[in-house]
């Protein structure tokens, strides 16, 4: 079953819908309602290895629909930690859950200031009104 | 091309009301999606669905010498079918290259009814146009017909209509719409495409819906064509594919004389260099067309299939290579990816 379009509080965001709850020197990463919705239900997770790095702006992994693939890009650098597994098994997790279950990395950041530099929720819902 | 320039079909209300996704498709403004794609694509392998499939070209040919014009250009044999028949076709350049791949819908000796690929229909049009015979007239009537494909294995049930022979055609009603009845499909199940004329069409679509019928998006139908290895012209099939490669042998009447029969002949003789080739996926991986397959091959279609859930595709690889159970290395975004060729279809319905 399909999320509800929802943009959380408390998350930050990148403009390629994207977001990241930081927790200290570490983040939790994923797509947002919107990227899902746009790829439709996901059939693939073309996921990064635990370890492996990943540098802010830059594509980490893919998520492929029937119809199409897109890159998932990183709203902020460091080191992977953790790749949600479950999103591995069934990727339609995302479409269910996109900031729960459907998480897609867990980081440990490089770069904590890199922080700074994400979007609100309210300058992202301007990215999604102007997009 | 800007969204204002494409093309809209006579349901284009229908599906924006509807909520569909739509996308530019051969210069028309398509649904690719309304709930979304897999539950589309079950809802034909197990029930009913609806597309509107209206920007596909209709061109008559009509007069005592259609069928010799016919019999000319076309690839199979129309001795084969009667009135009230159809026949899986191609149009044939001189290279034995594909200019289209059709259904011949035979009216009677005099009247041929050709439904071509929207992409293809001026191309096709022209080329018939251009070889028109003294008592021959081809007519492309597309923009008089709407055409609904009902597809599934309770398509024909929920809309009343009796059940007839695959390739077979008849005028009928549906919902107080007439419509002529044919029993062909683009998707491996049971079901009927319904032609109307084009102001008919809201209530044909709305009496299909209410039957039971779930509109379905262009993802599906490819999705839904590619489990069951349908060529889809412009990727698998093209002007310079030859249908002896493309496994289309069986549509080419050799003993019969037509555009390019001669290269199609020696082809068929030699042996092709190249077939294309059905595969699944043995690792989490979506092939796309395009993509290389090691060893000088070429993927032409891909996707995930919802039925089997998992990746499969169609495409050219080295005769050597194309027996079923060969493993192929597939390039899917700089990534080596294994896959097996299997037989045609992919997936096939279970006979009930």
């Amino acid at each position: 079953m399909a999320a509800s379009e929802d943009y959380p509080e408390g998350l930050k965001y990148h403009a390629e819908h994207d977001w990241a709850r930081i927790d200290g020197d570490e983040a939790v990463c994923g797509v947002t309602w919107f990227a899902q919705e746009a790829l439709g239900e996901l059939v693939h997770f073309e996921a990064p290895e635990a370890g492996a790095t990943v540098t802010k702006d830059a594509s980490y992994g893919e998520v492929e629909s029937v119809k199409a693939v897109s890159d998932v890009i990183a709203p902020l650098s460091g080191e992977i930690l953790e790749v949600n597994q479950k999103v591995v098994e069934a990727p339609e997790t995302v479409n269910e859950d996109p900031y729960g279950d459907g998480w897609l990395i867990r980081i440990k950041l490089s770069d904590p200031t890199e922080v700074d530099a994400l979007l609100d929720l309210g300058a992202y819902k301007q990215v999604l009104e102007d997009s | 091309m800007p969204p204002d320039t494409l093309l809209k079909t006579p349901l284009h209300a229908r599906h924006a009301a509807a909520g569909a996704r739509l996308v530019p498709f051969a210069g028309w403004e398509m649904p690719v999606q309304y709930e979304g794609v897999i539950p589309e694509h079950r809802a034909v392998r197990t029930d009913c669905g609806v597309f509107d499939v209206s920007h596909m070209g209709e061109l008559h040919v009509e007069g005592p010498t259609a069928h010799e014009l016919l019999q000319g250009v076309l690839s199979n044999d129309l001795e084969r079918i009667g009135d009230g028949e159809a026949q899986y076709t191609l149009l044939t350049n001189e290279r034995g290259g594909i200019v289209d791949d059709l259904i011949a819908y035979r009216v009677d000796p005099n009247h041929y009814l050709l439904i071509v690929n929207a992409g293809n229909r001026e191309a096709a049009y022209a080329w018939l146009k251009e070889r028109e015979l003294r008592g021959s007239e081809v007519r492309d009537a597309s923009d008089e017909y709407a055409l609904l494909a009902v597809q599934g294995p309770r398509a024909l049930e929920r809309l009343g209509l009796p059940d007839a022979r695959p390739f077979t055609h008849a005028m009928g009603e549906v919902g107080g719409v007439e419509a002529m009845v044919n029993r062909t499909g683009y998707t491996g199940e049971e079901g009927c495409e319904l032609m109307c004329a084009a102001e008919d069409a809201e209530a044909l679509w709305d009496a299909v819906v209410a039957a039971g019928a779930v509109p379905c998006g262009l993802g599906a139908r490819d999705s839904l064509r590619l489990e069951v290895c349908y060529p889809l012209h412009g990727n698998d099939i093209t002007p310079d594919t030859d249908a002896i490669s493309a496994g289309l042998g069986w549509t080419c009447a050799l003993a019969k004389e037509f555009t390019g029969v001669e290269e199609l002949r020696r082809i068929k003789e030699a042996g092709p260099e190249r077939k294309l080739v059905a595969f699944t996926m043995d690792e989490k991986a979506v092939p796309r067309q395009g993509m290389t397959i090691a060893g000088g091959g070429t993927v032409t279609s891909g996707t995930h299939s919802p039925t089997l859930d998992q990746g499969i595709g169609m495409g050219y690889v080295p005769a050597a290579r194309a027996a079923p159970g060969t493993e192929l290395t597939i390039d899917v975004r700089g990534k080596d990816r294994a896959a097996t060729v299997v037989p045609k279809p992919i997936y096939k319905r279970e006979e009930s």
